[in-house]
């Protein structure tokens, strides 16, 4: 019998992921049909900035994409049993985790500074007479194929440079296949190469050097802050996502509904998005998030792995925050079918006898598909930020599942120590703000292509 | 005008008791009476009799919405509805699940709240326009579009970092204020320094953002090519005539906040150990104490009314064309 060695494993949150890919290719793809849409894209990625914030983000959404293709290993067949059953590990790996070559299963007791050799803290120790004394514990992975602990940065400088040409080597590989593929492209893809090349360079090294440090250090916990930083990008990209992929239809058919038919409806509708936007948001997040804690604290039987339980918590909050935060877009959408309702066209479709169905999906629909498009965007940063509020607050993702916000709640107090344990902060600093601020920065191109009128208000006189 | 207010008031009715409603089915129906006390008491002491006996002390042994069992209008007023919802719009705010009184919570801790939002907001808005007049006075030029991107990249860094920074330079480094902490009597504005410092920092990114996009629509209008043509200086076009005309779409976003500030901030006062509001709220959503929550979001819902109705009148202040009617 030929043995699989790997079960693959299909968390909600990793179905809802491809299927919102799948969705988004089918939008671009019918989107690229209508001419008008296909120059606003070319003014946005006719810009450098365009290029480059664009690239960051794919980088972002790709590791997020590698991040969940889950499977379970099949644990080796113990010596002198004879089965045919395979055993599959409890613990769900990653593809992520195997492109990283076990970068998270590198733990250390507790804190350890980025490349340093040993604890940060001191700990009862042994020396060779078998007296206790309290000093600072050589670490378990980091620098053991030193022979001479002054010979560490040089050691560094060798390894980076040994990865830095593997990293290079591959980037012209990459960036070579794109060349020849986009020959007599106007756009100024260079911007984009470039990214590409530091950012697989940056791969190579973080990965290579990881087998003989901790690039960022440890946290409380002995695991690797670089390893935790880049487990964060899927909780953040797939919240910022899934949180708006589920506000859009709300929003979007209420709104729409409002502005063209008016009278009742719009005062229902109207009635509705003031009466949620009236209620302080945090609060009502936190209220919904802790109501659904206590539903799965009371049915522990539901969820077979620890996992699943916490990929239902994560979810669950993708959908508190959608249903929290309609109401703003819906107020945009529906100010402005009120304002397309009165145009010539729209008329003109009446008094032919159009159905009105037909008239909100062919004329009015695809009038208002650049306001969601900017919300969109603009709305996935703010959620990545507000995802960190949340964690601190006790209202987040659950802690076994890595994210930003929970590796910030973990390390905030400890910048009062002495010396101050800054790496775990930095870490998820760095990854986080390099998000946040390519997809404010391409919301802003994006929302000037698409929005003359503030593009007009943007540029000055 | 005063039939406007009285009519804008009774809109507000509506909303309350859809807001009154909404949370009621989250704490109440979702979220029965037993799964409170099951999680209130813990998983070790739950027995039928302790349930009953919380439900009992804590006013919960009652019907949801009908009484079948009390005669006339007693079948919907002893109800958990009537009790714990209906209630809240006399503003008796009942007690929190561990006892306490929460008007009087409410009332003192106010203050400390106040005391750290009003001056935040007022420096904030204040240091945002200064900073967006600046740039603006260097429209369209090298620096204005560097500007930009300033304020794009400080309005990406998370509102924990700023505190975190704020903290970890101000207090621990170079020792200028307490790190946290509040004592009304002894020097209170040695403790509200830092808080204020860091949330007016934290918000010059998107507002002084916001604020130049105002700005700049305006710069784009007839009037300013008119004055600029008969002559008047680019610091008195700026003065002059784009700040006055800003006030409007500025009043819209500023004064609805004005309520809401007695609400306090959750980050800054459990960060800085404020006794506001704001860490009110947080303990009583760390310790799921659902009876705080809901008067939290009840008074939270009336100051936003509240704003938009301030925000209307104070349209008619800064633009005389506008009429309430």
């Amino acid at each position: 019998m030929l043995a699989l060695d790997f079960k693959p494993v299909l968390l909600w949150s990793d179905a809802l992921v491809f299927l919102l890919v799948i969705a988004l290719t089918l939008f671009f793809y019918r989107l690229r049909e209508d001419p008008q849409t296909r120059e606003r894209w070319g003014r946005v990625f006719s810009s450098r900035l365009g290029m480059v914030t664009f690239t960051v983000i794919m980088v972002y959404v790709v590791i997020a994409l590698l991040d969940s293709l889950h499977f379970r290993k099949a644990l080796p067949t113990p010596e002198g049993v004879v089965t045919n059953e395979i055993f599959y590990d409890n613990k769900v790996t990653s593809v992520l985790d195997v492109l990283l070559d076990g970068m998270g299963e590198r733990f250390e007791r507790t804190y350890s500074a980025p490349f340093a050799l040993k604890s940060f803290e001191k700990s009862n120790m042994k020396d060779e007479q078998g007296n206790m004394y309290r000093g600072y514990e050589d670490l378990k992975h980091a620098g053991q194929h030193l022979s001479d602990p002054q010979a560490k940065w040089a050691n560094v400088l060798e390894l980076s440079l040994r990865a830095l040409a593997w990293g290079l080597l591959a980037a012209a590989l990459v960036v070579g296949l794109q060349w020849y593929l986009l020959r007599g492209s106007v756009h100024p893809w260079y911007a984009s190469w470039a990214v590409q090349a530091v950012v697989i360079c940056l791969f190579f090294w973080l990965v290579y050097l990881s087998h003989y440090y901790h690039v960022l250090g440890t946290d409380q916990g002995g695991a690797d802050v670089a390893y935790q930083s880049i487990k964060g990008v899927r909780t953040g990209v797939l919240l910022g996502t899934l949180s708006t992929l589920v506000m859009l239809p709300i929003a979007v058919s209420l709104g729409v509904m409002a502005g063209y038919f008016k009278g009742w409806v719009d005062d229902v509708v109207q009635y509705l998005y003031t009466t949620l936007s009236s209620i302080p948001g945090i609060l009502l997040i936190a209220a919904s998030v802790l109501l659904f804690q206590v539903y799965i604290d009371l049915n522990p039987d539901f969820f077979a792995i620890g996992m699943e339980k916490a990929d239902a918590r994560f979810i669950a909050l993708c959908f508190i925050l959608g249903l929290t935060s309609w109401s703003s877009l819906c107020r945009l959408i529906r100010a402005e079918t009120l304002k397309i309702s009165q145009l010539g066209y729209v008329q003109a479709a009446h008094a032919f006898g159009v159905s009105h169905a037909r008239i909100l999906g062919r004329h009015i629909l695809p009038n208002v598909v650049h306001i969601i498009l900017i919300t969109f965007v603009l709305d996935f940063s703010s959620l990545v930020l507000a995802e960190a509020v949340l964690s601190y607050i006790g209202v987040g993702i659950d802690p076994s599942m890595g994210s930003w916000g929970n590796m910030i709640n973990g390390a905030r107090s400890e910048l009062s120590r002495e010396p101050a344990v800054w790496w775990t902060l930095s870490g998820a600093f760095f990854f986080m703000f390099v998000l946040v601020l390519a997809a404010n920065l391409f919301s802003d191109l994006v929302r000037d292509a698409f929005d003359p009128r503030s593009a007009m208000g943007r540029s000055g006189t | 005008m005063f039939a406007y207010i009285v009519r804008r008031l009774l809109y507000a009715i509506p909303i309350l008791i859809g807001v009154n409603l909404l949370t009621f089915t989250l704490f109440f129906v979702v979220n029965s009476p037993d799964d409170m006390a099951v999680s209130q008491l813990g998983e070790k002491y739950v027995t039928p009799e302790a349930i009953e006996a919380w439900k009992r002390k804590n006013g919960y042994d009652k019907p949801l919405f009908v009484n079948a069992e009390a005669q006339g209008v007693g079948a919907f007023t002893d109800t958990i509805f009537f009790t714990k919802s209906l209630k809240l719009f006399a503003f008796d705010f009942g007690r929190s699940e561990s006892g306490r009184d929460i008007t009087t919570d409410v009332s003192t801790r106010m203050w400390p709240s106040l005391a750290v939002a009003l001056p935040s907001f007022v420096i904030g808005i204040w240091v945002n326009i200064c900073v967006a007049l600046m740039v603006v006075m260097f429209r369209a030029t090298a620096l204005d579009r560097w500007a930009v991107f300033v304020f794009v990249a400080l309005m990406s860094i998370s509102y924990l970092f700023y505190i975190i920074g704020g903290q970890y330079l101000v207090a621990k480094s170079w020792m200028l204020v307490p790190i946290s902490g509040y004592d009304p009597e002894f020097q209170p504005w040695k403790f509200l320094i830092l808080p204020v410092l860091v949330s007016v920092i934290a918000g010059i990114g998107s507002g002084a953002r916001w604020y130049r996009t105002l700005f700049l629509e305006e710069a784009g209008q007839d009037y300013v090519r008119t004055a600029r043509a008969k002559g008047a200086s680019e610091i008195s076009i700026l003065f002059k005539h784009i700040l006055p005309n800003a006030l409007i779409p500025i009043l819209t976003g500023v004064v609805v906040l004005i309520p809401t500030l007695f609400m306090g901030s959750l980050l800054i006062e459990s960060f800085f150990g404020i006794p506001g509001l704001g860490s009110y709220m947080l303990d009583a959503i760390r310790s799921q104490d659902f009876a705080i929550v809901r008067t939290m979001v009840f008074i939270g819902s009336i100051l936003y009314i509240i704003g938009l109705i301030l925000t209307d009148i104070s349209y008619t202040w800064a633009d005389p064309r506008v009429r309430l009617s």
